[in-house]
């Protein structure tokens, strides 16, 4: 009987505790990483779909080499980086894939002026289908960081505010505070815009 | 007894849950068809919820159209993928759903795709049929054709049936010749059976028969208890405007 009064105590105080948020931390860190999955997905969906449309200006438009070769390095770029989980416990190394990142941003947003002053390639099929899923990807990669600065802004606040913040000290002392995208230059926050 | 208060007091912000980020105000979710800006008429309105019903009894995909006044200042493409998380289109294991979204003042028009179809109704398929099917009619202020043909079109699409189209097909002829028949229908081979005196019986009917089907609006949705499974979204799709 005593031992049956002891195990409830027990369970009681459980279910007490992790309706307190003991578990929060964790579990909004692995919310964190899920959230920053899908931002990679959502670039390396992009790094995909650039030799098709490499390939496609090219045959429209090979005097616009100039451009075409900023959008393949900037790509390469891209690709060669060591993109992994610990990236985002990396300020600088975090950073520096932004910047390549928004190189290629540049870039083909470049390439996409340049183009509008070919007729053909712009009626054409298969580069209006790229064109779209360009933008579309793009739209995606908006969403997946919103959703990633969101997910370590919980992370961030849970930490920092009080039922976690004793959780924190206590039990996951080494779990720090998380940094999120940082705006690079004035206004990197847009696509940047050029006109002739 | 203060410090006991105190603690009673920290402890109930406790519960206390915020935002994290300012959210636009969105519509409530009254059918398969949101008609806010009242563009489509009540007739076309049942039409289109009746093919999204049938889809979805099929499939399990929720397709829903939705009219906006405005966009309260946010891109279409932003608002899109957050209304369609709020109201949870689609099934919460397969993110199954598809909003066909339409604002007045902007004059835009996005599909917004759920995760789970972006296989099907791919970004490239979205865009042809916004700019092939929708916005041919819509420019011609024909919201009601448009938002026929669109949902039929992501239908279909979603069946793996649909054909990509050039902007310019031969169908946007079809209207102008079916008002051209009925215009000779109505005046020329009518009278000549009936007399003359008929021609104005027939256009006051007809213009009955006219002002019934374009009421606008105040399309309820009669019970059916219609309401999103808790799909997700993440910005595919496409987006244009007209």
């Amino acid at each position: 009987m005593v031992l049956f009064t002891r195990l409830a105590f027990l369970s009681a105080i459980l279910m007490l505790l992790s309706s307190c948020g003991i578990n929060n931390i964790p579990t909004f860190d692995e919310q964190v990483k899920a959230a920053w999955s899908q931002v990679e997905n959502q670039y390396q969906r992009r790094a995909d779909l650039i030799p098709n449309l490499v390939e496609t200006v090219k045959g429209f438009a090979n005097q616009e080499k100039d451009t075409l070769t900023a959008v393949v390095e900037a790509r390469s770029k891209v690709s060669s980086m060591q993109v992994d989980s610990n990236l985002i416990n990396d300020p600088q190394k975090l950073q520096q894939f932004e910047q390549a990142q928004q190189q290629l941003s540049g870039a083909l947003s470049r390439l996409m002026v340049v183009v509008e002053r070919y007729p053909d390639l712009k009626s054409n099929q298969n580069f209006l289908a790229l064109q779209s899923q360009l933008e579309g990807t793009e739209n995606r990669i908006a969403v997946s960081r919103r959703d990633y600065i969101a997910a370590v802004q919980l992370y961030n606040v849970e930490i920092r505010t009080f039922p976690g913040r004793i959780w924190h000290s206590l039990m996951y002392s080494e779990m720090a505070l998380r940094e999120t995208f940082e705006a690079t230059a004035e206004n990197a926050d847009q696509a940047p815009k050029v006109s002739f | 007894m203060r410090l006991m208060l105190r603690i009673a007091l920290s402890l109930s912000f406790c519960a206390v849950s915020f935002s994290a980020f300012a959210e636009p105000q969105f519509p409530k979710l009254s059918g398969r068809v949101v008609d806010q800006a009242n563009m489509i008429s009540a007739s076309v309105e049942a039409e289109i919820a009746a093919l999204s019903e049938a889809h979805e009894q099929a499939t399990g995909n929720q397709v829903v159209v939705v009219t906006l006044p405005d966009l309260q200042g946010y891109a279409i493409e932003d608002f899109g993928y957050q209304l369609g998380r709020h109201w949870g289109i689609g099934q919460s294991d397969k993110n199954n759903g598809v909003l066909l979204i339409a604002s007045e003042a902007e004059r835009k028009i996005r599909i917004e795709v759920g995760y789970g179809l972006e296989g099907e109704l791919t970004d490239a398929i979205a865009s042809n049929i916004i700019n092939a099917q929708i916005t041919p009619s819509f420019k011609r202020a024909q919201f009601d054709a448009g938002f026929v043909v669109g949902t039929r079109s992501v239908i279909d699409a979603l069946g793996g049936e649909y054909q990509m189209r050039t902007a310019s097909s031969k169908k946007q002829g079809a209207p102008t010749n079916w008002v051209f028949l009925i215009f000779v229908v109505f005046f020329f081979v009518i009278p000549s059976l009936f007399g003359r005196s008929s021609i104005w019986a027939l256009i006051g009917l007809s213009a009955l028969a006219g002002s019934g089907g374009r009421g606008r609006g105040g399309g309820g949705f009669g019970g059916g208890g219609f309401g999103g499974g808790g799909g997700s979204f993440g910005g595919g799709g496409a987006s244009g405007g007209w």
